[in-house]
């Protein structure tokens, strides 16, 4: 990718830092996120704890809906496709969507290889559970990392699990001498020239942002301190009592992450959050983070 | 609030100017000139307003030097006909905002600015608005095509692309020498 391309799809990235992307299904739902603060919305068809709870494939979304939220908002629009489907990335970037998300939340269509992101004009964002993963996806053309965290639980321990591996990794790197470090890209599986940028830079040579399980103000607060720059909430915001409420109360959290007396105020009388899942209730089948390598 | 404020710290930094982020109406006693970053136009008035933060921005703004940026060049001019941004009405032009179309439309391109710098400069637009209906008394520093990019009106200096996602700060250094500094 030219240095030229890859500022201008890292660019948007840039600018939704420090704020919130919310899933959205309807464009009823991408106007209450957008009055509620949202920086884009993601257009899908299902929120990820319903996909896990109806089961079957989960695909790209119709194109009269993704039309129709581009429509109803100003904001970016981001839409998912399925891992490998670079037929439905293409109808996503024919539809001018702002950003792909090459997502584990839908079925993956390939087992053994993600999407060629360079080919795309389109910026991607691409999910990772620990360095390796991340510099493979940014290896294939993605602009954008964010935790995979587990979609749909409303459950924050692996966004966290995932953030913190990232984190830890990269300050690993950052330690170890120049003649070492092409025996560590062996060993991750990772591209060299990546890693040895990550080992000079101690960062991501791209923005990273956080999803998958994020319920409340504070587990956005949580993901932020922890490094993430932006928090991406699917079902958190739609599958809690008072998605209004909750929506803006997560838009200030964004702002406020590092201020605990205001994050009180923001968290107060918000109703119930999503219900949630706790890890042991899924079965390793059912585990989202695990599709992708 | 919300946007590319890293990026313009950084920019400062390189030019040995200390920033920090104003958040609250207190922040911006702290002050002697403000950068409004690019970002989401919506969600900056949302969390102006939200919290309380909207009246004193636009108190300070009558004497504060200020650089806006995409985004920030949009609430900066006057008020625009959608109810989901709010503006300050500081410079004499209506921004149009996306008004390049959506992501896959951002580009960057090389702007040539004599009237402030002796080099080529490095400019990208992401989503980007265009100014309209300037008003005379607006001072274009730079065209790309036929649409002002950069422009100035007494105290406030706006781009509608992203100085701040490039590693040449003279556009920020143009800022403090000829608009921070000479406003003191």
């Amino acid at each position: 990718m030219t240095k030229e391309l890859f500022e201008v799809k890292t660019g948007l990235a840039e600018m939704l830092k420090g704020g919130v992307i919310m899933d959205v299904t309807t464009p009823k739902e991408a106007v209450i996120a957008e009055k509620a603060g949202a920086v884009a919305v993601m257009a899908l068809e299902r929120i990820p704890a319903d996909i896990r709870k109806d089961g079957g494939i989960a695909r790209a979304s119709d194109p009269k809906m993704i039309k129709e939220i581009q429509q109803a908002v100003s904001i970016p629009v981001m839409a998912k496709c399925r891992i490998g489907h670079f037929a439905e990335a293409q109808i996503l970037e024919a539809l001018e969507v702002d950003y792909i998300d090459e997502s584990e939340v839908l079925t993956p269509a390939d087992e053994a290889n993600h999407i060629w992101k360079h080919d795309f004009k389109t910026p991607f964002v691409c999910g990772a559970t620990n360095l390796s993963e991340a510099l493979r996806r940014l290896g294939e053309g993605a602009a954008l990392i964010r935790t995979k965290g587990e979609p749909g639980t409303g459950n924050i321990v692996e966004a966290v699990r995932h953030m913190r591996t990232i984190n830890t990794e990269m300050a690993q790197l950052s330690t170890l001498r120049r003649d070492e470090l092409m025996a560590v890209a062996k060993e991750m599986g990772a591209p060299f020239h990546l890693v040895d940028q990550v080992a000079e830079t101690g960062k991501l040579p791209v923005p990273n942002f956080s999803a998958g399980g994020i319920a409340t103000p504070a587990d956005a607060s949580l993901m932020m301190q922890l490094g993430a720059e932006t928090i991406f909430v699917g079902s958190g915001i739609f599958k809690s009592e008072n998605p209004s409420a909750m929506a803006k109360a997560i838009v200030q959290a964004a702002t406020f992450y590092d201020n605990p007396k205001k994050l009180a105020e923001i968290s107060e009388g918000l109703g119930s959050a999503m219900k949630g899942l706790d890890m042991s209730e899924i079965t390793p089948e059912e585990r989202m983070q695990d599709r992708g390598w | 609030m919300q946007g590319s404020f890293a990026k313009h710290a950084y920019s400062m930094g390189n030019l040995g100017i200390k920033s920090r982020a104003v958040r609250t109406a207190e922040d911006l006693k702290l002050i002697d000139a403000l950068i409004l970053p690019g970002g989401e136009s919506t969600t900056m008035t949302l969390l102006l307003e939200n919290e309380g933060l909207w009246d004193p921005l636009n108190e300070a703004l009558k004497t504060l030097p200020v650089f806006g940026t995409c985004a920030g060049a949009i609430l900066l001019g006057q008020q625009i006909d959608d109810e989901r941004v709010r503006c300050f009405n500081r410079i004499n032009y209506k921004a149009e905002r996306n008004a390049y179309g959506r992501q896959i439309e951002s580009f960057s391109t090389t702007l040539v600015i004599p009237s402030i710098l002796d080099h080529d400069f490095h400019a990208v637009f992401i989503r980007a608005p265009k100014f309209r209906e300037i008003g005379p008394e607006v001072v274009p520093l730079a065209v790309f095509g036929s649409d002002p990019v950069l422009l100035k009106q007494g105290k406030v200096l706006v781009a509608s692309f992203h100085p701040e996602l490039t590693d040449d700060p003279s556009i920020h250094k143009y800022f403090m020498d000829e608009i921070v500094l000479k406003s003191r």
